[in-house]
């Protein structure tokens, strides 16, 4: 048996997922749904959701199982539980809505090999009791679906004038195409993280000259 | 489809849909390991056999599954084919090439999880490929996924040597130099008609 990690549940166990170790702009984690899906909000929102389901549904489900997974074998049966519930999804958002299934294709199947999951169950829900992991799970999973929304409605703004399919910027606005294509993607996600690198370096420097105010 | 030239899916693989650039399959390998150029192009190999050797299990797979009807299972047996490709590919590659064992490091087993290679078994199926152009599919991805990397690290490799802001360096300016690559495979989409 492996020892126990007593940690009390705090906020800090949720919070820390949503910003501090966010899975996309902080661990750089799960890219391929991050940029494939999110060129309008609505389908941000259902892959975000749909990973959350996954990820809380799937790491409490190991960390309930966590001391009869023999450890040679562990990471196969980390997959094969996220698969089931893969699968499980899949199957529930094509009876619930046929119009967002064909627009996600095959990017709902492949949230089994989206590597937050997989991470999650190695390194937090393998190691820790069940009630804690579904919170730190929630904390992620919510980072992920806010990340995946904070792209989807920057590209859906920018190429199509409108935010869940509502129009915003009215008939004189001219869509800029090239956001709601694949390298759109890529610009949108690399100005956030630039955006982020430039908060965290003014408040580093910040922090320096307040130092040096004190000191002297 | 049935009727697609064999050319035609390869170059479509590789080229018009490029599943990194045009498709967003397997980003994590393609910002993790495009340091160096022959890390990446060795990255591209692995990733390349893996693709093939799952390409054709899944082909037989699908066939297996549809008799029984069971195809409520195929996720889960895809990535269990995957999952021992890559065990035999790592186990292959430690024993004749130790070196390159040791450089692709962590990577070599996150192959598994690299959803370009999902991609393929899970596309191929959909778009109701025979055996040779499933062969060709996967073979023509893992060209295009090597070919991405390649150029992404050659980029990078030029960029070690130049300044730029500090808040740029990283993941940042790597999507956008992505983004910029992705452009111009954009210009490759007349070819698909």
């Amino acid at each position: 048996m492996r020892p126990e990690l007593t940690q009390p549940i705090t906020m800090d166990t949720f919070l820390r997922g949503i910003w501090r170790e966010n899975p996309v702009f902080v661990a750089l984690l799960g890219m391929c749904p991050v940029l494939a899906v999110t060129n309008t909000a609505t389908n941000s929102l259902a892959m975000g959701v749909s990973t959350l389901f996954v990820l809380v549904c799937s790491n409490v489900l190991i960390s309930m199982l966590r001391h009869f997974i023999p450890k040679q074998v562990r990471i196969a049966t980390y997959i094969v539980i996220i698969a089931t519930f893969v699968t499980m999804v899949d199957y529930i958002l094509q009876a619930v809505s046929p119009v967002v299934y064909a627009a996600l294709g095959a990017f709902i199947q492949l949230i089994v090999v989206n590597c937050i999951i997989l991470g999650r169950a190695e390194s937090y829900a393998s190691k820790n009791p069940v009630l804690s992991t579904a919170v730190n799970a929630a904390g992620m999973g919510l980072g992920f679906a806010l990340a995946l929304l904070m792209l989807g409605s920057v590209r859906e703004l920018f190429g199509m004038g409108s935010l869940f399919g509502v129009p915003v910027f009215g008939d004189s606005f001219q869509p800029w195409l090239v956001m709601i294509l694949p390298p759109g993607g890529f610009f949108v996600l690399g100005a956030w993280l630039l955006l982020f690198a430039w908060w965290r370096e003014r408040k580093a420097r910040k922090a320096i000259v307040e130092d040096a105010v004190h000191a002297g | 489809m049935q009727g697609e030239s064999l050319t035609f899916v390869f170059l479509n693989a590789a080229i018009i849909n490029n599943f990194v650039l045009a498709m967003f399959l397997g980003i994590c390998p393609f910002l993790g390991v495009s340091g160096k150029l022959k890390t990446a192009s060795s990255m591209g190999a692995a990733t390349t056999l893996v693709m093939l050797i799952s390409s054709v299990s899944a082909f037989g797979l699908n066939v297996l599954l549809t008799s029984f009807e069971i195809e409520f299972l195929r996720l889960i047996s895809y990535i269990a084919v995957i999952a021992s490709a890559v065990q035999l590919v790592e186990m292959t590659m430690k024993k004749f090439s130790p070196g390159l064992f040791r450089a692709l490091g962590i990577y070599l087993p996150l192959i598994t999880t690299n959803c370009a290679v999902l991609g393929v078994a899970l596309f191929q199926t959909a778009k109701e490929y025979d055996f040779l152009q499933a062969v060709a599919y996967s073979l023509g991805a893992g060209a295009g996924f090597t070919l991405a990397l390649v150029l992404m690290a050659g980029l990078r490799e030029k960029l070690e040597l130049s300044s730029v802001p500090r808040i740029a360096q990283g993941a940042g300016l790597s999507l956008m130099l992505a983004g910029l690559l992705s452009l111009s495979f954009m210009g490759f989409a007349g070819l698909g008609g």
